[in-house]
Formats: structure tokens, C-alpha cells, sequence
């Protein structure tokens, strides 16, 4: 293969090697502009209908792993020495229908068929990784993606038939997958760096040039707003960044990292925050998406920082000057403003190793359950000494411009025993702590009322939450 | 004749399902384009309303790429996409009168182009006061029509004398139909000034009218096609037009193809929802939980123009009584002009607004007379003496007191309320509720000349058959429907049918499929166009074998007859040889309807489709977020002519219609700027919120009733408002919470912050 600057990928099996007019091209515009594959849909151009759901298989330590990701929000360049596989790909050389369309086929499973490429794929990435196919397994993996006619039911009963069909032969790709090698960097318009020295270089020359992790928030820049972005560095062929350490210390959690790569591990350790990082997107979504990203945006509505605040987590900040260790709480410093420097970056977030016995809860208070943005995010940490609260964090997302501590309920709570009156005093401390957002998720009111809802929560003993508690029908 | 394998009644896949899991099914933005195809896009109002003082293109017309831009001046025929009322500009002229109007349209080389060259216009506007909800309107007396008012017996008379009252307000909001495939259109202009136009609409014919209206051209100079929408469920009904004409309107200027694809964001604030309404009810009661007169005030936000919005409401109307005998009851209904884009035609057309508001006083006197709400229901349900409607028509073959006995027990509903209520005392935290409501939705456009229907049905010479009618396919099954009826009559397997796209030039003057009512109409044209070539081949064997018309037997693909047998393709090809014509036309009006709009009064309906549905649901009383827990539906489909299709539509509707009344929530800033105009604000369900445990199932009717095909009926909207169970179970779990200490409103979508309110409410 020769060393040149293109896009190469594997599509459906076939080699190609792409050099776009607009190095910013969407992969769901190649596919469906070029390639002509129009089986892959545009629903929405903000990853949140799933219609454009392909699969893309990549080299992780040795082995291809296949992932279902959203094309309309990812940069052709970002599959660089990847496989692709769109619907179109799954048929076997006789025609005969991949088992996820079969049992779509069987079980009536797409109406107008305009969502149907979409879930396809998704459950195509499902059984490709031969994932447990309960309703509840099946339901997480197809949050992402939106059907107005069916009600769904008939796609998960085909998901739960699935693995009943002869399981078809799939062409292995890593050996051709090895064979493509450089990057897919372009003009001044796409930088692809693979080692922090050259990006921490390319961020002296260029200052202004966007950062581009899982571009989950980036890509609707491109594909909603319509941005002229003068240069774009991809962070994602950059291995120093694309690291998780889980030692004495604490958690290290490399900027580059996908919710997909933690989410057990952070669930393993803290079930509250692997509860909320499912409800982060879809799958499609925390497939690509990153907790480098969705802190470095500074939102005030993410969902990472509040929680993370709570539990003391650093950033490294990192420059080619050296690296800055900064407690993430003071990274946020007024809307759209973060202590970050010119040509610094987020290197990695650092989670200290928690006392032994702290309670964390976090609960994620949104219109709907997946995929959705919160209202209201409260995370809580504490230890409960001999009845008495210490070491008290609470942190809020959705409740003013930055994600941000509840400093004056923090104080009210911190060594009482959490009794009746203090938690009220807390309740009444949140009102001067912040002033909520007003908006179409929720009124200023209702995310008042549900941050005292949820700090009452935080010091009950068996809380509740709908999106966690599995209904049992008796 | 009796045919041995049939093809209706039988659960086959969709016709396409095929094509739409290999990603081979075509929708209009995946046909190849045209070389030098302009890409469109729509400048859009920043102004709910305003004059327009001026309009500075020139930004627009000099960005790279940009071929031409047209505004209303450049329109040679009428600026008009209206359904009717002639209220619905293409592009404003001097006023605008909603956020995100179009204001003109851009043709580039390529979307992306045409879109970003949109904003760039420079316009400026002098702000008049905007009409933003129904009580400003009220204010205002912006309205669109008179207030109507249909009425039967004397409901003043019977509240005044009645012992038992209540009365209470009930709002629901608006919903976008959020399908998943945008509105589109390719316009491929031809010699002679004809024009081709491949739509996205559930209404080619009014697409094809509205296109020669605005390029003031005959309509046998267009034709319009569509192969299959990506979901309509009533928003391309009249909304499609907008997009088609525009593009047309390009083609015919520039002489090139032009494709018009909205964008998400300009869909959902450019084209039609739901209305949203604000009603109330005051009602008496013996103490039975009788009804003995009824007053029902229904006002709604039509939006900005008329489009179907007096139809729409009417049908609220018409639905304001559901399943209950009412022979006391006025109806007023209001219908105000606001400055948000016009409402129009959604999946249930005005019934669902009508039944929630019913509905809600059924639970209503539940409480007051502490009854189990289902036996309210019950005790008020139509009867065979009982079965006048407010608007005259009598109540037929009603099978809501059966279906719902037996929904009753499938679902186990009265144990299950028993042991709701008591794990409720168990729980501080979270509350439970149960809620049965039953559906009766009347089938036929109240517009009585609408129900009419066109085929034609081709035979080729080697058996092969080619159908073609005037409904659209969005994914209800209908193609599949009307193929399986027409594989019948010639004993053929469905196979043998291919369905072709929907076509002005093939069927003309169509009415739009809509109104759940395009296999009972096209079905039936379809059906008679078959029998049309099938008598023609009866009396070609009858006169060559010298036999009856009963003892020819068309089954399996033969055709049998006293001292023969041949294929169908032998048959055809005979035919052909003896110079018998093998195409047909069909056409059919349903008989026997008719309704007199002054009065409100007539037989609008030809019969009625029942169901009903019992919702269990869970509240979380601290934040107020919900879970539908379980789900039992038993809904009649008559005979179904699929029930694998039907059971789909069945449960779709639900799912549709408890996003409508839960996570669904249409909002507008105080400037009128629609601020969920994407899926990223605007929350449909998804797989996760559909109940795990959903059991449906269709009503095994013994009624012969109605004359549709084989006894058939429709099924696209009535499902949505099996749905109102979720809403009433919700209402019923938060008055759990509140230990019933008065009744509990709630209103629609009931999303957390609504539960929440409630919850807390003094
Ligand atoms: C459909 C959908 C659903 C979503 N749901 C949720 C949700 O439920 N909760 C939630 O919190 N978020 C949600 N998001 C937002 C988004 O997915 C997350 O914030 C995600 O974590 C962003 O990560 P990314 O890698 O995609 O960021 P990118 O889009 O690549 O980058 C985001 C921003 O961070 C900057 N950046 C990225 N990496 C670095 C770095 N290492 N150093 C400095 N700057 C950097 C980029 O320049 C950019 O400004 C959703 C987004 C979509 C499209
Ligand atoms: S088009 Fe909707 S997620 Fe990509
Ligand atoms: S089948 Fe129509 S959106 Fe899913």
C-alpha cells in the first residue's frame, strides 16, 4: 500500500482511498454521495435518530472490534484504517440475508423502513459481538435508534430470534486492515498527529484549530450549523492519550477514552456512575463519544463533570510547555470559558481511589430516559462517620452555567446526621447556591424542586430511581 | 368458487420488507440524480409577525455555487399551497405571519451550499404583535371560523337540575409526527412545459393541483409520483405540497431537475403538528355515575392558516362522546388563528383531543362518586337502546361492552387494581397506577365527497399482474393489503401482484390516504377493477367451454372449469389472442354517508373501529418521572385482511400516542420561535420506554358488518388513542399520591415536570 496522504478504509470487503474535496466530509456524505450506498440514511444530522447507524471495525490489540457509530456526525477521515460495513455489506456472496434481517423480515420488524438500515446495523454490531440479546441488553443497544411506526416490539423480538438462524460465515479483515498504514491527514484543513509531540506542536502553529476527539459535539458543527472550521487536529490516532491505569492511586482515564471503553470498569467500581454513563447518548453515541470531550466542552449540562467533581478528579492539562494538574472543579470557569491555555489540551482525567466506605450516588433527571440531555444532573459523595456526614460533595449539572458544587448545602449537611431539619437547611442552601437553567428541557422551577428532590434522595437509604429499578411483574 | 389457498386474512410480511432490510428500498433521496441537479433550500422567517420592510438577496444570490434564487414575485401562477382556504402562501409577499416561513428559495449546486446561502439573506422586518396561544387569540377574537356547536337534547336543563356536578379543564399540547424520513421532492422538468415531480406525500393528487395552480398550468402538465414515504401519519398530507411546489416552481424556472430535502430543524418548524388544545367539561351525574347532560368547550391553536383545521376539530367533535351515550350534551368548539406554524392532519385527525377530554370526565366522576372508573365506563357505554350519537347517527354492531369484558379478564385488571392500591400504601417513594379506556373511532372523511377511490389493473400476457390505485404506501401496509385482496380474485399467489407507484397519470383525482380509510377505499377499487377483468375472463371460458360462471374456479394459479384446467398465464395469453382487453379501471364511492355541517348532524361514518387497552405505570413522586410498566391491548380489526400488518399498526399507534401524552413536548419561545425543533429536544420514544411487558391482541369480532372486504376495518389511527390509558393511569397514580384529597388535573404530555407540578400542587 502506498504512503500517501488519502482516506483508507475497507467498505463492504473493498479497499478504497478516498481524497475529498472537503477533508471535513461526513461519512454519512461519502456513503451515501459517493459510494452511492443509499442504504444509510440521514434521519436528523445530529446523531440522535440512528438512521445513518453503520458498523465500523477497528484494531484494538490485535483484533478487530466492531462498533455501531452514527456516520452523519463522524468525519470521513476519523475511519482512516478501518472496516466499514453498511447495510448493503451483510448479504452473503449467494444473496442470502444476513440473520438480523431475516428475523426482521420474520418478525415484521420495519414498516416504512426508513429507520430500518439503521437498526440493522445496530443489531448487526449486537450479534457481530455476540452480545447478550434480553429485552433489556437488546433495549440499551437500540435506544439510539428511532422508529416512528413500529412501537419496536417486533424489532426486539427479532433481536431476541436472532442467534437462532445458522450463524453465516463473516470474512476476516484484519489482515488486510493491517495493510493500511499513514494517516489520513490532508491539508491545513485536517491534521491527524500520532504522537502528543507533533500535537503539541501542531497546537503552536495553530492555536486556533479545533480539537476533534469522538466528535460527537464537534460534528454537529459541521453538520447542523454549518461552520466553516478553518482546521480540524483528530486526536484519535494518538496512543499516549488512548490509555485507561486503574492503580493504588486511582482511576486514569486517557482524554481519547469512548464510555464504551469505562463504563464497566467505572460501573464496577461506582454502579451510580455506570447507571448514568448508559444513559449518556446511545450506544452509538458513548461509542465514540469521550469523557476527555464531554469535559473539555465545559456544558453545563454534561454529564461527567458533576459526578467526577464529586469525586475529587483531576485533569492534566498538557502543553509543550509540560503538564498542569488542576482539580477538574476549577477547570470550569464561567460559561464557555475553561482554564484551559493556548495550546493546551486535556491529556487525562484522574479519578483519586475513593475512603473505603464513601456513599456515592448520581441520578440523571431527564424528559426521557435514553438518550437524552439532562434537566438536572445531582451527583452526591459523603461518608457516614458514627451517624454523621463528612467529607460531603455535591455537585450539580443543570443547575447554573457551569457544572458546580453546591457549596453552601455542602456546609449545611457536612457533620450534622443528616436529619430532617438539616436536609431541609440543605434544600434552602441550594436555592442561594444556584440559579437553574430556564429552558424547553425544563423550567427553572422544576429543576429547583428536582435538586432538592434528589439531594433528600442522596441521604435516604434505599433510594428509588425508575431508570435503574428492573420492573418485577408479580 | 370456492378458492382453496386465500391470501387475505393471512399474516404476510410487508412487500417491501425485503427491499428495507438489504437498504434496497428507495426513498426519494435515494433515486439517482439527474446530471446538473440544483439542491434547494428554503429562507426562512426570524419573525413570528412582521411586515417585511425589505428583502436584500443579492448576499444570497453571490455565494459561490448559488445558481438562482426565487421569491413570491417570481411565482407566475397563484402564491398559493393551501388545501382549500387559499390562506397558506408559498413564499410570504409582505407579511410574515409565523416563525421559520418561507421566504424564498435558493437552488445551489449542492445542499449543504443552498443551506448556508440561505442565511445569508438580509432582511428587515417591523414586529407586529404576535398571537402566540389561545389566550392571546381569544383575546384578540383571532379566529378562523365561527364557534360550532353540536348539541343533542338539553345538557343546560340537565345540569341545572342535577345533584352530582363536576367540572374541571384538561390541556393537551401539540406533537410532531417526527417521521423518520424528512419531507422531500425532485422536480424533473420535460418537453412541453410538462413537469415530473417524485414526492414524499400522502396526497399526490392535491400536489399535482397545487403545482399547476402555482405555475398556472394545466394539470395534465403534471404528474406526481411516490413509490413510498419514510412515515407520513398525516404530516405530508397537506404539508408536502410546500416542498413540492417549490421545487417544481425551480424546475420550471431553470429548466434543470431540483431536489428539495429538509433539513431536521426546518421540517419540524417549517410544516404542521398537532393541534393543541385547551378544553373544559362540566357535567351531571345520577348517582350511578350516569351522565345525564354534558357541556364540552374544546378551543384549539389551528396555527397560523386554515389547512384542514375545520375538518380536524370537527372530528374532535365527533369523538367527544368515544364510547358513551350522551344524550344530554353541547359541544363548543373554537378555533383560533395564531402566528405558529398552521396545525394540521396528525394520526387521529382531532378524535384523540375529543376522547381525552371524555375520558377525563369519565375518571373525573370516578372520584366523585368513588367508583371504580371502568364501571363508570361501563355504565355509560352505548347500548342497543342507547346508541344514538350527539350528531344522529346511530351506533351499530357495537362490540366495546363484549371487548372490553373480556380485556378485562385477559388482563386480570381487577386483581391487578386491588393489589395496586394496596402496594401503594406500602410505598412512599413511588406510586402506582391502572387505567382501562376503551376506543371507538369513526372511519370515513366527514368530508363526504373525499370518500371515493380509483384503481387500474393491468394483465400482462404471461399471467403477470400489475397494480396500481390512488392511496400512498407509508409503511401501513396498504400496498400489501390491496395486493393480497387482488391475488384473490384471480387465485394467485400475492407474489404474482407487483404493486407500482402511486401515480397521477395512472389514477387521477385521488384523495388523500388518510383517515385510516386507504385499504377500505382502494381495497375495494382494487377489488372491483379485479372482478371487472375476472368477468371478462369468466365469459371468455364460459363461451368457449360452454359452462357456468360457478363452476369456474380460480385457485393456486389455475383456473378450473367442467373439462379443463389451465394456468392463469394461459388464460391471459388466450385472452389476448381472442382480443379481450386484460386492464381495468375501478372506482369506488362508499355508500350510504352523508353529513350536514350547518346542522352537525347526518351518518358521517360508514361504521366504527373499537379497542381498548389497560396501562399500569409507575411515578417516582420526588421527581415525577414515569414508566409505563404494562400493557394489554384488545383491538378489533373486524376481519383483519392481515393481522400481522394490523397487530404492527396496533401497536406502533400506542407507542405513538403515549409519546404524544408523555415525553413528547412542543415548545415555543416568547417570540414564537419553536425552541424542540430537533430530536436532540423533541423526545419520542424509544425501544427502552416501550413496556417489556406488552401483550396485544386482535378481537375475534362476530360481526359480519361492516360492507367493507371481507368485513374488514381500518386500523391506521384508532390504536393512537389506546394510548389515553397511560395518560389515565398516570393521573391515577399521582392521585394515590395525593390521597385523593381532590381531584388530581392532569394535563398532556405528562412529562416529569407536569407529574411533578401536579404532585406538588397546594
Ligand atoms: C445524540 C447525542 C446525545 C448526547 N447525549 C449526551 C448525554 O446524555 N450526556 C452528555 O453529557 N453528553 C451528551 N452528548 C454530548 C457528547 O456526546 C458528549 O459531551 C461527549 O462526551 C463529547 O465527546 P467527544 O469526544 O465526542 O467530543 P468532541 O465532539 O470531539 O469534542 C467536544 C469539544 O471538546 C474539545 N475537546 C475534545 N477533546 C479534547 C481534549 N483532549 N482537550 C481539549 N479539548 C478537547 C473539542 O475541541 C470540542 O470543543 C450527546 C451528544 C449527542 C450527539
Ligand atoms: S442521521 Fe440521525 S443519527 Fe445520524
Ligand atoms: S419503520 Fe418507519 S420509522 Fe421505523
Amino acid at each position: 500500500m502506498v504512503e500517501d496522504n488519502s482516506i483508507r478504509f475497507l467498505l463492504n470487503g473493498q479497499i478504497v482511498c478516498v481524497t475529498p474535496d472537503d477533508p471535513h466530509m461526513s461519512l454519512l456524505q461519502y456513503i451515501r454521495e459517493q459510494a452511492a450506498l443509499c442504504g444509510t440514511k440521514e434521519g436528523c444530522a445530529e446523531g440522535d435518530c440512528g438512521a445513518c447507524t453503520l458498523v465500523v471495525g477497528k484494531i484494538i490489540d490485535g483484533e478487530i472490534k466492531y462498533r455501531a457509530l452514527n456516520a452523519c456526525i463522524l468525519l470521513l477521515a476519523q475511519i482512516h484504517g478501518c472496516e466499514v460495513i453498511t447495510v448493503e455489506g451483510l448479504q452473503g456472496e449467494d444473496g442470502a440475508l444476513h440473520p438480523v434481517q431475516q428475523a426482521l423480515v420474520e418478525f415484521h420488524g420495519s414498516q416504512c423502513g426508513f429507520c430500518t438500515p439503521g437498526f440493522v446495523m445496530s443489531l448487526y454490531a449486537h450479534y457481530r459481538n455476540q452480545l447478550p440479546n434480553d429485552r433489556q441488553s437488546l433495549k440499551i443497544a437500540l435506544a439510539g435508534n428511532l422508529c416512528r411506526c413500529t412501537g419496536y416490539g417486533p424489532i426486539i423480538a427479532a433481536g431476541q430470534a436472532m442467534y437462532g438462524y445458522p450463524k453465516p460465515v463473516e470474512p476476516d479483515s484484519l489482515k488486510i486492515l493491517q495493510t493500511i498504514t499513514g494517516t489520513p491527514q490532508q491539508d491545513e484543513r485536517l491534521f491527524a498527529p500520532t504522537t502528543e509531540t507533533d500535537l503539541q506542536e501542531l497546537l503552536q502553529k495553530y492555536p486556533d484549530a479545533v480539537l476533534w476527539a469522538g466528535g460527537t459535539d464537534a460534528g454537529l458543527w459541521l453538520s447542523k450549523h454549518l461552520q466553516d472550521i478553518s482546521s480540524i487536529i483528530l486526536l484519535g490516532n494518538i496512543p499516549e492519550l488512548d490509555f485507561i491505569r486503574d492503580d493504588e492511586s486511582g482511576l486514569h482515564i486517557g482524554a481519547t477514552i469512548r464510555y464504551a471503553d469505562v463504563i464497566e470498569l467505572c460501573a464496577d467500581k461506582w454502579p451510580a456512575m455506570g447507571e448514568v454513563m448508559r444513559r449518556i447518548g446511545s450506544t452509538q453515541i458513548r461509542n465514540s463519544g469521550t469523557i476527555g470531550g464531554n469535559i473539555a466542552n465545559g456544558s453545563p449540562i454534561g454529564d461527567m463533570a458533576p459526578m467526577l467533581i464529586t469525586m475529587d478528579a483531576r485533569l492534566n492539562l498538557a502543553s509543550a510547555e509540560g503538564i498542569r494538574e488542576i482539580l477538574l472543579e476549577n477547570y470550569f470557569l464561567e460559561y464557555g470559558k475553561q482554564d484551559l491555555r493556548p495550546g493546551e489540551y486535556i491529556h487525562s482525567i484522574f479519578i483519586p481511589k475513593p475512603a473505603r466506605d464513601i456513599i456515592f450516588h448520581a441520578w440523571k433527571i431527564s424528559k426521557r430516559f435514553d438518550q437524552d440531555i439532562s434537566a438536572v444532573l445531582g451527583a452526591f459523595s459523603y461518608e457516614r462517620k458514627k451517624g454523621r456526614i463528612n467529607n460531603l460533595r455535591i455537585a450539580y449539572g443543570g443547575m447554573a452555567a457551569i457544572p458546580r458544587r453546591a457549596f453552601l448545602a455542602e456546609q449545611a449537611l457536612e457533620g450534622t446526621c443528616a436529619d430532617d431539619t438539616s436536609i431541609a437547611q440543605a434544600c434552602q442552601a441550594l436555592i442561594r447556591d444556584f440559579t437553574p437553567l430556564d429552558d424547553m428541557r425544563a423550567s427553572a422551577k422544576y429543576r429547583e424542586q428536582v435538586a432538592k428532590a434528589l439531594l433528600n434522595k442522596a441521604f435516604q437509604d434505599n433510594p428509588v430511581s425508575l431508570a435503574t429499578d428492573k420492573y418485577q411483574y408479580e | 368458487m370456492s378458492e382453496s389457498v386465500k391470501n387475505v386474512g393471512q399474516p404476510m410480511e410487508h412487500d417491501s420488507a425485503l427491499a428495507h432490510v438489504t437498504g434496497q428500498a428507495l426513498y426519494v433521496d435515494d433515486l439517482a440524480e439527474p446530471a446538473d441537479m440544483l439542491h434547494l433550500a428554503f429562507g426562512r422567517s426570524t419573525q413570528a409577525h412582521a411586515k417585511i420592510l425589505s428583502m436584500d438577496l443579492s448576499k444570497v444570490r453571490d455565494f459561490p455555487g448559488v445558481t438562482a434564487v426565487f421569491c413570491a414575485k417570481d411565482i407566475t401562477g397563484k402564491n398559493d399551497v393551501s388545501p382549500m382556504a387559499g390562506d397558506d402562501p408559498l413564499f410570504a409577499e409582505d407579511t410574515v405571519i409565523y416563525h421559520g416561513q418561507a421566504l424564498f428559495v435558493v437552488a445551489a449546486s449542492s445542499q449543504r451550499i443552498a443551506r448556508k446561502a440561505a442565511r445569508l439573506a438580509s432582511i428587515t422586518y417591523q414586529e407586529l404583535p404576535a398571537i402566540l396561544d389561545i389566550a392571546a387569540a381569544r383575546h384578540a377574537n383571532s379566529r378562523l371560523e365561527d364557534t360550532q356547536i353540536m348539541s343533542a337534547g338539553n345538557a343546560r336543563e340537565a345540569i341545572l337540575s342535577a345533584s352530582h356536578i363536576v367540572s374541571g379543564c384538561l390541556n393537551t399540547g401539540a406533537q410532531d409526527h417526527f417521521y423518520l424520513e424528512g419531507q422531500i421532492a425532485v422536480a424533473i422538468p420535460g418537453e412541453a412545459q410538462r413537469i415530473k415531480v417524485i414526492s414524499s406525500t400522502q396526497h399526490p393528487s392535491e400536489v399535482q393541483a397545487g403545482i399547476a395552480h402555482v405555475l398556472a398550468r394545466a394539470s395534465n402538465k403534471i404528474t406526481v409520483e411516490v413509490r413510498r414515504m419514510g412515515g407520513g401519519f398525516g404530516g405530508k398530507e397537506t404539508q408536502a405540497l410546500l416542498i413540492a411546489a417549490a421545487a417544481a416552481l425551480v424546475a420550471d424556472k431553470t429548466g434543470r431537475a431540483a431536489k428539495l430535502r429538509l433539513d431536521r430543524d426546518d421540517d419540524m418548524a417549517m410544516t404542521g403538528k398537532r393541534h393543541g388544545f385547551e378544553m373544559s367539561y362540566r357535567a351531571a351525574v345520577d348517582e350511578q355515575g350516569k351522565i345525564l347532560g354534558i357541556e364540552m368547550d374544546l378551543a384549539s391553536d389551528c396555527g397560523c392558516s386554515t389547512d384542514l383545521s375545520p375538518a380536524i376539530n370537527d372530528r374532535a367533535m365527533f369523538h367527544a362522546d368515544n364510547a358513551y351515550f350522551l344524550p344530554n350534551i353541547t359541544i363548543r368548539s373554537e378555533r383560533f388563528r395564531t402566528n405558529k406554524v398552521s396545525a394540521t392532519a396528525f394520526r387521529g385527525f382531532g378524535g384523540p383531543q375529543g376522547m381525552m377530554l371524555i375520558e377525563r370526565v369519565m375518571d373525573h366522576i370516578a372520584s366523585e362518586m368513588k367508583l371504580d372508573p371502568l364501571t363508570v365506563r361501563q355504565r355509560n357505554f352505548y347500548s342497543k337502546d342507547n346508541n344514538i350519537t350527539p350528531y344522529g347517527q346511530q351506533v351499530h354492531d357495537f362490540e366495546i361492552p363484549e371487548l372490553v369484558e373480556e380485556l378485562v379478564k385477559t388482563s386480570d385488571y381487577k386483581t391487578r387494581r386491588q393489589q395496586i392500591s394496596k402496594w401503594n400504601q406500602g410505598q412512599q417513594l413511588k406510586k402506582r397506577g391502572i387505567s382501562l379506556t376503551p376506543v371507538k373511532f369513526g372511519i370515513s372523511f366527514t368530508t363526504t365527497f373525499l370518500n371515493q377511490a380509483g384503481a387500474l389493473l393491468h394483465v400482462y400476457r404471461d399471467g403477470s399482474v400489475a397494480l396500481n390505485h390512488g392511496g400512498t404506501e407509508m409503511g401501513q401496509g396498504l400496498f400489501i393489503k390491496v395486493a393480497q385482496i387482488v391475488a384473490d380474485v384471480f387465485g394467485l399467489p400475492v407474489t404474482a401482484i407487483e404493486n407500482s407507484p402511486t401515480t397521477t397519470d395512472k389514477v387521477p383525482n385521488t384523495s388523500a390516504t388518510a383517515a385510516s380509510s386507504g385499504s377500505d377505499l382502494n381495497g375495494m377499487a382494487a377489488y372491483i377493477a379485479a372482478n371487472t377483468i375476472r368477468d371478462r375472463l369468466e365469459e371468455l371460458i364460459i363461451s368457449k367451454h360452454n359452462c357456468t360462471k360457478d363452476q369456474i374456479v380460480f385457485a393456486d394459479g389455475h383456473i378450473c372449469f367442467p373439462g379443463g384446467k389451465m394456468t392463469f398465464a394461459e388464460l391471459a395469453e388466450l385472452a389476448y389472442l381472442s382480443r379481450i382487453s386484460l386492464s381495468s379501471t375501478g372506482f369506488y364511492a362508499t355508500p350510504d354517508i352523508f353529513y350536514d355541517r350547518k346542522t352537525h348532524k347526518g351518518k358521517p361514518f360508514l361504521y366504527y373501529a373499537c379497542g381498548a387497552a389497560v396501562s399500569e405505570v409507575e411515578i417516582d413522586i420526588a421527581t415525577g418521572e414515569s414508566r409505563v410498566l404494562r400493557v394489554d391491548i384488545l383491538h378489533s380489526t373486524g376481519k383483519p385482511l392481515n393481522p400481522a400488518i394490523d397487530l404492527g399498526q396496533i401497536e406502533g399507534g400506542f407507542i405513538q400516542g403515549m409519546g404524544w401524552l408523555t415525553s413528547e413536548e412542543i415548545c415555543f419561545d416568547d417570540k414564537g420561535k419553536l425552541t424542540t425543533h430537533a430530536p436532540s429536544t423533541y423526545k419520542i420514544p424509544t425501544a427502552a420506554d416501550r413496556p417489556d411487558y406488552f401483550n396485544t391482541a386482535l378481537f375475534n369480532s362476530k360481526y359480519e358488518e361492516p360492507k367493507t372486504i371481507g368485513s374488514s376495518k381500518a386500523v391506521g389511527e384508532p390504536p393512537f388513542m389506546l394510548a389515553i390509558s397511560v395518560h389515565s393511569a398516570l393521573r391515577a397514580a399521582i392521585a394515590d399520591a395525593r390521597q385523593h384529597k381532590d381531584f388530581t388535573p392532569l394535563n398532556a404530555p405528562a412529562t416529569p415536570q407536569n407529574i411533578l407540578s401536579e404532585l406538588l400542587a397546594k
